[in-house]
């Protein structure tokens, strides 16, 4: 083919607006003077406008249950027998039994959820733990990546969590603990127990979310 | 206080777009960077991603030659701070040198004393989900210069003090949309294409002013309904094709034409996109002033191994058969080392042959230059399919580079290395990755027999014949070549850390040093005050990182998993 396709090249502005702080002109010289005089300035975390219901942004609480993140049961209530014993792990949202938000307006709130042997969980771990169910942070403390993989460890025998992006491996026995890989810390862990029947969360995360 | 105030209140200016104090700055009588010393940068600057905009990545300067290249030594080192792939050319423009790392970070320093004059550290977001945490480097024009982030922003810093200028939104980095890459500067355009293969985006080349971040203009890599080549795709597998543009684009000035390399079909597996799939895996030659497609090569149809061939091909006048061909040169990630013809209206094949061992392709078509598949090492939904090279390629991203002395190309290849993975079918969402594949399912197997991997060679473009190849019997070779005036090419890329100088005309080694980190970023040569000076960023990660995983964990080949991290900018000159 040659001297194709002009119709390809989209004209001006029409994809993606500017970020209006910088565009319009007078708003970027008060950025500007704001960076002339102060190092670094926390903003709020931005909400994503279809979750964007009260308290969905909000970090795992105390009292929150637990609900598939995907597959076929996405949005419904994980019970402790839709774990099998020994893995694979599930994808969580945490979800506010009061309000019945999904707290899915961060990524930052995805949980893996894994039922194991309590006998194989050190004492921290199983003192966060419901009936061998342990909870963390989907989200890796290297680069932020999902933690998606359920695997035989790189050097040995057990099965553990694996960041797909660049290949570190946690072992949710011993909270999370870095088995191998580029990641610098465990994942953040969340405390757990089973209330009439249901997955509850007891506090809020143990250790730090993300990178 | 009050504008603080302003703006924690606004809700749109979330991404932190700060600088740092400075350290010796601001620098004084800074030189305005033109297009005409960017079409003819003097030979002491390196100012563009390869140097010049034929993407050879050549240097005249050659006091650093074949006969003093034993004495070289390091002037001055600088630690960046950060770990992960240091991927980016130092750039330097009359005595300053800016050093894109990681993280968003660009450090501008005194080229002669390593002295810093300013930083800038992006603050990137919490949420921020980085599969490729690197940067490829600063883009420059007049006396400003350009970064692209990987929470999908282009800002444009003050040369002199690293103020921020402006900052415009790409996309949205929640959505699996990120830059890698040097900005491509043209006439005052900040040109960018968008990395997310591995999360179902559409890619695109898109143009900025320099002057104020205003859009000029967006073309897809896979154009729309109505659009030349839109039957290349079925149904609306277009809309989440792949196609990334994540590296930066060559530039003939003659023409004025952009030649820019696009990725991988999206997702892997070529039986969950049908058809050729036109333009991912291809060049396209682009209009500056408004991105039109004038014509394109696809070096291959319905990618279905993730092999990007985005590093832009390299613009030679070619002596070949009595006559000088204006060729295009593309050592691909596909095994096949290309050399085409650019015409004003057309892309032609002119020759292909494999560098390392292929069992994909079973020949070229002579006329058209559409590889022959192997359908047995062609990756499909429901089997496990093997191929050769691996996921990596013969060459992945890291630049090669043509000596206009030696007439040679020189490729950091990789060979013995093997692919597979099983397809499946897996639906999109937005953000998460997208590969057609278990991610853990992916592996890379050295070949049986296999005495090295690494190799760098020196190939004759015109002939198709190799005159040196050295080879690494315990590692890849994963970072770009230079080459010099001084009849040498410089090479890091190897996990004993090493960075290494190589006669071009024989391969013979003839200078090494190791350095704190495996370097899988780009050597540069430049000049200040008479003085030639190499310069290259040690810092490893990334793709070399994952090879080195494999290699440690799927092959007893025994290398290990210690390649350290963190990034340090060593400058080196003849003792005298």
């Amino acid at each position: 083919m040659s001297e194709s396709n002009p119709s390809a090249a989209v004209p001006l502005n029409t994809i993606v607006e500017h970020d209006a702080a910088v565009s319009d002109p007078t708003r970027r010289a008060m950025l500007l003077t704001a960076l002339a005089t102060c190092a670094c300035l926390a903003a709020p975390e931005p909400s994503v406008a279809e979750d964007d219901q009260p308290g969905s942004n909000l970090r795992p609480q105390k009292a929150d249950t637990l609900v598939f993140s995907e597959g076929d049961h996405a949005g419904e209530a994980i019970k402790p027998e839709d774990l099998k014993l020994g893995g694979p792990p599930v994808r969580a949202w945490p979800k506010d039994p009061k309000t019945t938000v999904i707290r899915k307006g961060s990524r930052l709130n995805e949980l893996l959820v894994v039922r194991l042997d309590p006998a194989e969980l050190d004492d921290d771990t199983r003192s966060r733990s419901a009936d061998g169910i342990v909870a963390y942070s989907l989200i890796c403390s290297h680069t932020g990546c999902p933690v998606t993989g359920w695997v035989k460890q790189a050097s040995g025998d057990k099965l553990v969590f694996k960041c797909a992006c660049h290949n570190s491996e946690y072992d949710p026995r011993e909270s999370a603990k870095v088995l191998f890989g580029p990641a610098p810390r465990r994942l953040a862990a969340l405390p757990l127990a089973i209330s009439d029947g249901a997955l509850t969360v007891t506090a809020t995360f143990i250790g730090k979310v993300g990178t | 206080m009050t504008t603080k105030h302003w703006l924690l209140s606004s809700s749109v200016a979330f991404t932190c777009l700060v600088s740092a104090a400075a350290g010796a700055g601001p620098i004084e009588n800074y030189s305005p960077v033109t297009s005409a010393r960017l079409e003819k940068p003097e030979p002491g600057n390196w100012m563009l991603y390869r140097r010049t905009y034929d993407g050879q990545g050549y240097s005249p300067l050659d006091q650093i030659n074949t006969s003093n290249v034993k004495d070289l030594t390091p002037v001055w080192t600088f630690s960046t701070g950060v770990v992960e792939g240091h991927e980016a050319p130092p750039i330097v423009n009359n005595g300053v040198m800016f050093v894109a790392t990681p993280a968003g970070q660009v450090i501008a320093l005194n080229a002669k004393t390593g002295d810093e004059y300013w930083r800038y550290k992006r603050q990137l977001p919490d949420d921020l989900f980085q599969l490729h945490p690197t940067n490829r480097g600063v883009g420059l024009w007049q006396d400003k210069l350009y970064l692209a982030t990987t929470d999908d922003h282009v800002v444009a810093l003050d040369a002199k003090t690293g103020k921020v200028l402006w900052d415009t939104k790409v996309q949205d980095y929640k959505k699996g949309q990120y830059l890698t890459l040097m900005p491509l500067i043209v006439d005052g355009k900040v040109i960018v294409g968008g990395s997310g293969g591995e999360f179902g985006v559409r890619g695109y080349v898109v143009a900025y002013d320099a002057e104020n971040g205003k859009e000029l203009w967006r073309t897809f890599t896979i154009p729309g309904p109505g659009e030349p080549g839109h039957e290349t795709w079925s149904g609306d597998d277009w809309k989440s094709g792949g196609a990334p543009a994540w590296m930066t684009g060559n530039y003939d000035i003659e023409t004025k034409t952009i030649y820019w390399g696009t990725g991988n079909a999206a997702p892997w597996p070529g039986n969950t996109h049908p058809g050729d799939n036109l333009y991912s895996t291809s060049v396209l030659a682009l209009a500056p002033e408004n991105g039109r497609i004038k014509t394109y090569f696809q070096y291959h149809q319905n990618d279905s191994w993730d092999w990007d061939e985005v590093e832009a091909p390299m613009l030679v006048d070619l002596q070949k058969d009595g006559r000088t061909i204006k060729s295009l040169i593309h050592p691909g990630r596909n095994a096949i080392f290309w050399v085409l013809e650019r015409k004003a209206d057309k892309i032609n094949y002119v020759s292909g042959w494999p560098f390392v061992h292929t069992d994909v392709w079973k020949g070229i078509e002579p006329e058209t230059g559409r590889p022959i598949v192997d359908p047995a090492h062609k990756p499909v939904i429901g089997k496990r399919v093997e191929f050769c090279p691996s996921l990596w390629g013969g060459k992945d991203w890291p630049s090669a580079a043509y000596s206009q002395k030696t007439g040679l190309v020189y490729v950091p290849a990789n060979e013995n290395f093997c692919g597979g993975f099983t397809g499946e079918k897996v639906p999109l969402v937005a953000g998460q990755l997208w590969l057609g594949t278990k991610p853990e399912d992916i592996g890379l197997k050295v070949r049986p027999g296999a005495d090295h991997f690494g190799e760098l060679q020196a190939w004759d473009p015109a002939t198709g014949k190799k005159v040196w190849q050295q080879n690494f019997p315990k590692s890849q070779l994963f970072g770009s070549v230079t080459a010099t005036a001084g009849d040498l090419v410089f090479v890091g890329g190897t996990n004993d850390r090493m960075f290494r100088a190589y006669h071009a005309k024989t391969g013979e080694l003839l200078w090494e040093q190791k350095t704190n980190s495996g370097i899988v970023g780009m050597p540069i040569a430049y000049e200040v005050d008479g003085t030639q000076y190499i310069a290259v960023q040690s810092g490893w990660g990334v793709d070399a990182q994952r090879i080195q995983d494999a290699l440690a964990t799927q092959n007893n080949v025994g290398v290990e998993n210690n390649v350290p991290q963190g990034g340090v900018v060593w400058v080196f000159a003849v003792k005298k």
